[in-house]
């Protein structure tokens, strides 16, 4: 990657904003993430985070605003197609292929980079037998990062709380995305475990160099890893600037902080 | 490498279940034909063979779709019917061309699969946008619209090439001509082609087709589609295609079974595959086990061949019937039982004593 797309913002989001019936959910919505950050998308509950994350990745169509990611305009972009062009998530509550095994929850990641057909696999013609091996190899690597390999074969609906979110992230890196979004990745997670997901977050940026965008409720996590945090409150932008700064605002703390 | 024991467990659970199903349908072969060679089974067990084959594969076909993907396919009889009227057409038509009987009926089956698949596109791009009950609906419409349509169609030929035509019999031969479909008669005077040998082949080829297919990527797509959607779809795997996918092999091997099907009478009726045929192949895939192909290939067997055991005891017939039904629903679906069952298979024995 040059130079000129490492300045470039990988994500560039403006006036988005979304109507449920007569109520509006999101209005005028704005931020951008650079290649390589992490950023935080905070709020109080129903504030509107995963409704923007919804949108981002096209579980909603917004009503209004654009998304540029990497230099497109993706307005009429499905589900499929954001996830084709780079940006991958993990779900506030939890949405693994229960009844799969966890090696083939990865390996349903790499549905899009594999490209035998249907033909080759009932014939398990050469090019399958290559490709297969290849995301196997792969998918092993990736359960290895989240301390999954020894739950390889097991159904993913047994895996422990904890289990279960590392999985999704494992999953959501398979799609090669270069934009991450994780809800709530430490939710119901002890302080320990939480001490191990931000510097899991922070080795997933170097490793695979992407970018991250994460909501999360615990500010212990929040002020320590996200680069730049977006403040949500009411579906608007309330704030946005450093950790520094907005631990400093008035209003975030009048609005949430604070309590 | 070390693995962990519940990752061996679970792959050779898996595994031995694969094994079984070809286990099963060579062993069966094996008895049944030589059986048959040296007389002793009666005619009437024997007429069973074939029509039992072709349930099991279309029992398997629907079994991905419906135990698999998850959808509720009320229209395995019309595919069937779509296969078996094809084939037959083929067949009649190929008869002088081609005498070779074992060729006509590879060919026949071949235009069934692909007749079928036809169909399974043409209906498929609408019904798969619909979900659950919706879905339900609309293949149990398809069956009937299509039971109508054959009920209606007229096809024959002669020394002056094809005659059609629909709703009333215009088709007036030159001698020599034949007619192929008769309207609500069907088909009458169909070469008589499938054998017992051909259908094993078939449930084979079936399984192969689809254990090949599950071991994909399109198999994890069918069973992450059906999972959950929205997260298969932010994986990057389109639903659409996904669930088109495991709709059209269902309908493929509906359409194999209906053709052999088809080629195994002298006539054949459009009745024949009406609403209850298809609600039987889904009693067989419910019985057997949602995606459990072992289990759907014996609940078919045992549930074809019932009947005809029961025959002498007249008055108890349905009841024992309907408590086998029970038994084999109660065995192939009940979780807890499997478990207790397990602790006395000869492995966890074994596995005890070490321990
Ligand atoms: N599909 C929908 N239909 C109607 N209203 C919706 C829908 N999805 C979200 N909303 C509304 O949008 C608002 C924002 O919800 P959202 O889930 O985005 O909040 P959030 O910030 O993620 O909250 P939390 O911290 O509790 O997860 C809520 O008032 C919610 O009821
Ligand atoms: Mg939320």
């Amino acid at each position: 990657m040059d130079s000129n797309t490492r300045n470039e913002a990988v994500l560039k989001v403006d006036g988005l904003g979304i109507d449920f019936g007569g109520l509006t959910a999101v209005n005028n919505f704005a931020m951008s993430i650079k290649h390589k950050e992490i950023a935080g998308l905070i709020g109080p509950n129903g504030a509107g985070k995963t409704t923007v994350f919804n949108m981002l990745t096209k579980v909603y169509k917004p009503s209004r605003g654009t998304i540029v990611f990497c230099g497109q305009d993706t307005a009429n972009l499905s589900i499929v197609e954001m996830s084709k062009l780079g940006i991958a998530r993990t779900f506030q509550n939890i949405r693994l292929f229960s009844k799969l095994s966890v090696l083939d929850n990865v390996k349903c990641g790499f549905h899009q980079s594999i490209t035998y057909s249907p033909l080759d696999a009932i014939f398990k013609t050469p090019r399958y037998r290559r490709e297969e091996h290849e995301v196997d190899r792969k998918s092993r690597e990736l359960l290895k990062v989240f301390n999954l390999s020894n739950e390889a074969d097991v159904v993913a609906a047994s895996l422990p709380y904890g289990g279960q979110r590392r999985l999704e992230i494992a999953r959501a890196l398979a799609t090669s995305p270069r934009l991450l979004l994780l809800d709530e990745p430490a939710a119901g997670m002890n302080p320990q475990e939480t001490e191990d997901l931000m510097n899991m977050i922070r080795t997933v940026r170097d490793k695979f160099e992407i970018s991250i965008l994460l909501i999360e409720h615990d500010m212990k996590l929040v002020m320590g890893i996200c680069e730049r945090i977006t403040v949500l409150n009411y579906g608007m932008t309330l704030a946005e600037g450093t950790p520094e700064e907005i631990q400093s605002n008035p209003e975030v703390v009048k609005a949430y902080l604070g309590e | 490498m070390a693995k962990s024991i519940f990752s061996s467990l679970f792959q050779n659970a898996q595994k031995r279940n694969r094994t079984v199903s070809f286990l099963i349908v060579i062993i069966a072969y094996a008895v049944l034909e030589s059986m048959m060679r040296s007389g002793n089974l009666s005619s009437l067990f024997t007429s069973l063979l074939v029509p039992m084959t072709c349930y099991i594969v279309a029992a398997i076909g629907l079994n991905l779709n419906v135990g698999i993907s998850g959808e509720l396919n009320l229209g395995q009889a019309g595919f069937m019917s779509v296969g078996a009227f094809t084939g037959v057409s083929i067949s009649g038509l190929l008869a002088n061309t081609v005498p070779n009987d074992t060729v006509r009926l590879i060919i026949a089956i071949i235009s069934g699969i692909v007749a079928a698949a036809i169909f399974g596109l043409i209906i498929g791009v609408p019904v798969l946008k619909l979900q659950g009950d919706y879905l339900a609906i609309v293949t149990l419409a398809f069956g009937q619209i299509l039971k109508s349509i054959i009920t209606n169609i007229y096809f024959g030929f002669d020394s002056a090439g094809l005659h059609f035509s629909f709703v009333e019999n215009k088709t007036s031969l030159l001698p020599g001509g034949k007619m192929l479909m008769n309207g609500p008669m069907g088909a009458t005077g169909t070469n008589k082609i499938s054998n017992f040998t051909t259908g094993v082949i078939l449930i084979l080829l079936s399984l192969i087709v689809v254990y090949n297919l599950m071991d994909s990527k399109s198999g994890r797509a069918i069973m992450a589609a059906r999972d959950n959607r929205i997260a298969a779809e932010s994986t990057g795997i389109p639903i659409l295609s996904t669930k088109m996918l495991s709709f059209l092999v269902s309908a493929c091997l509906g359409g194999a079974a209906g053709a052999l099907y088809g080629l195994n009478y002298s006539t054949l009726v459009p009745a024949k595959f009406d609403f209850n045929t298809s609600i039987l192949i889904l009693v067989y895939v419910v019985l057997g086990g949602l995606g459990n192909m072992t289990g759907t290939i014996i609940a078919t067997i045992v549930l074809v061949l019932l009947p005809e055991f029961l025959r002498s005891m007249q008055d108890y017939r349905m009841l024992i019937y309907a408590i086998v039904l029970i038994l084999i629903m109660i065995l192939t679906n009940n979780e807890d039982l499997k478990v207790r069952m397990s602790r006395f298979s000869l492995k966890s024995i074994l596995m005890r004593k070490k321990g």
